[in-house]
């Protein structure tokens, strides 16, 4: 049972202050996801060629593949500002969704290696981060007049399912992909707790590992895709001036 | 098994803390601006640019092809043009040659006549000096002759003989 035994390195109380706690190993990974995540970028975009090839090609491929996720729901001319997020919001998400998957480190009874988004607070936190930019540009770019009137729309009293729509958008979006990443580590640590038990163990493990491995890849790859693409979904709720 | 739930839960607990959230959003918010700045802008920067590019080319393709076109046509039109030139030049060429040609046979036959003619003029002269020359030879001679027989004695049988020769003849031109 192996890191289902295992302590998460808390940091209570920081600075003296009562309600700050930290989990040191997500500090940690999501320190390591986003710096690799930076060099990844950084690297495909020095020395940019009119002509791409290698990395290039695949970094504009990556943006055109978002630029499609956000053409399918709103027009360009307004989508057009939210391809930085969505590059960024998938490829920290991708990127953060493999940490786990390629290994879980384990330092004498401590988990400090797993994925960051395997972890309820680190998700919420991005999806209330995208819910609260949809509402900042729904009254940025359509006024504060228009985007008040979304909420009656199209029958007024369909407010109080709307205000709830908006929390509960946020509480889907963060714990659909919490629940799938955490999920797979889990079965990743039975099957590892079950490759410790012995040499038939070990056997009996490893073809299912394999294939949970592959299995979790995709899933994070998926869950990556559909952060992002409810991600504009619910930015075109509030941007777009017809739905 | 116990355990496991006991973990689940545990796991669960763990992982509202207020820390790791203000710590992702910051993280999050760091790396949307750094990337922005440094991968993203240029990258997108480099594809708009691209895209000028192409439209651009694509632009300068369609007028220099127009240009081409252009510039076909009109050397067709000059190729035309110079033919039809050459062709005049040649026919003038011909022309003119025609008439030198007939020119020259013109004026050789003129001087083949002139020739001709100076030939002619000049075998009358030395025909006539030849004449001339024959003729002041036999007066000569005549008066040599005549002298000479007068010279001779007249036999009186000779005279008389002579005298009526003379009569004769005159009698019989009369």
């Amino acid at each position: 049972m192996n890191s289902l035994n295992h302590e998460a390195p808390i940091y209570e109380d920081a600075f003296g202050i009562g309600w700050l706690d930290f989990n040191l190993s997500n500090v940690l990974m999501m320190f390591v996801a986003s710096l690799i995540v930076f060099i990844l970028g950084v690297a495909a975009t020095r020395n940019m060629k009119r002509y791409p090839k290698g990395y290039q090609n695949f970094m504009e491929w990556l943006i055109d593949f978002i630029k499609g996720i956000i053409g399918s729901n709103m027009d360009w001319r307004t989508g057009r500002l939210f391809l930085p997020l969505g590059l960024t919001l998938f490829a920290y998400i991708f990127v953060a969704n493999m940490l786990g998957v390629v290994t879980n480190g384990v330092v004498g009874h401590t988990l400090w290696w797993k994925s960051p988004t395997a972890d309820p607070g680190i998700t919420l936190t991005l999806a209330t981060l995208v819910v609260v930019l949809s509402h900042y540009y729904g009254v940025k770019l359509r006024g504060g007049k228009e985007y008040a009137k979304g909420f009656v729309r199209p029958l007024p009293f369909l407010l109080p399912f709307k205000i709830i729509e908006e929390f509960s958008n946020t509480l889907t979006l963060g714990l659909r992909l919490y629940g799938n990443i955490y999920a797979g580590e889990i079965l990743l640590s039975l099957l590892v707790g079950l490759a410790t038990t012995g040499v038939g163990g070990f056997l009996g493990a490893t073809v299912p590992m394999v294939a949970w491995m592959g299995f979790s890849t995709f899933i994070g790859f998926i869950q990556a895709f559909i952060f992002v693409m409810l991600t504009m979904v619910y930015m075109s709720h509030k941007v777009s001036e017809d739905h | 098994m116990q355990g496991f739930a006991a973990n689940l839960v545990l796991g669960a607990e763990g992982g509202l803390l207020i820390g790791d959230m203000i710590v992702q959003l910051v993280f999050f918010l760091g790396l949307l601006a750094l990337l922005g700045k440094f991968a993203w802008g240029p990258l997108m920067k480099m594809m708009k640019d691209r895209e000028d590019y192409v439209a651009n080319e694509i632009n300068t393709a369609e007028k220099s092809r127009e240009e081409a076109h252009r510039m076909q046509r009109e050397a067709s039109d000059e190729l035309k043009a110079t033919r039809q030139d050459a062709q005049k030049i040649i026919e003038d060429a011909r022309k003119t040659a025609g008439e030198q040609e007939r020119d020259i046979l013109d004026s050789a036959r003129a001087e083949a006549e002139r020739l001709k003619e100076s030939a002619r003029q000049e075998i009358e002269q030395e025909k006539e000096k030849a004449v001339q020359a024959l003729k002041d030879q036999v007066a000569g001679m005549s008066v040599m002759i005549a002298s000479k027989v007068i010279e001779k004695e007249l036999s009186e049988k000779d005279q008389e003989a002579l005298i009526n020769q003379y009569i004769d003849e005159a009698g019989e031109k009369r």
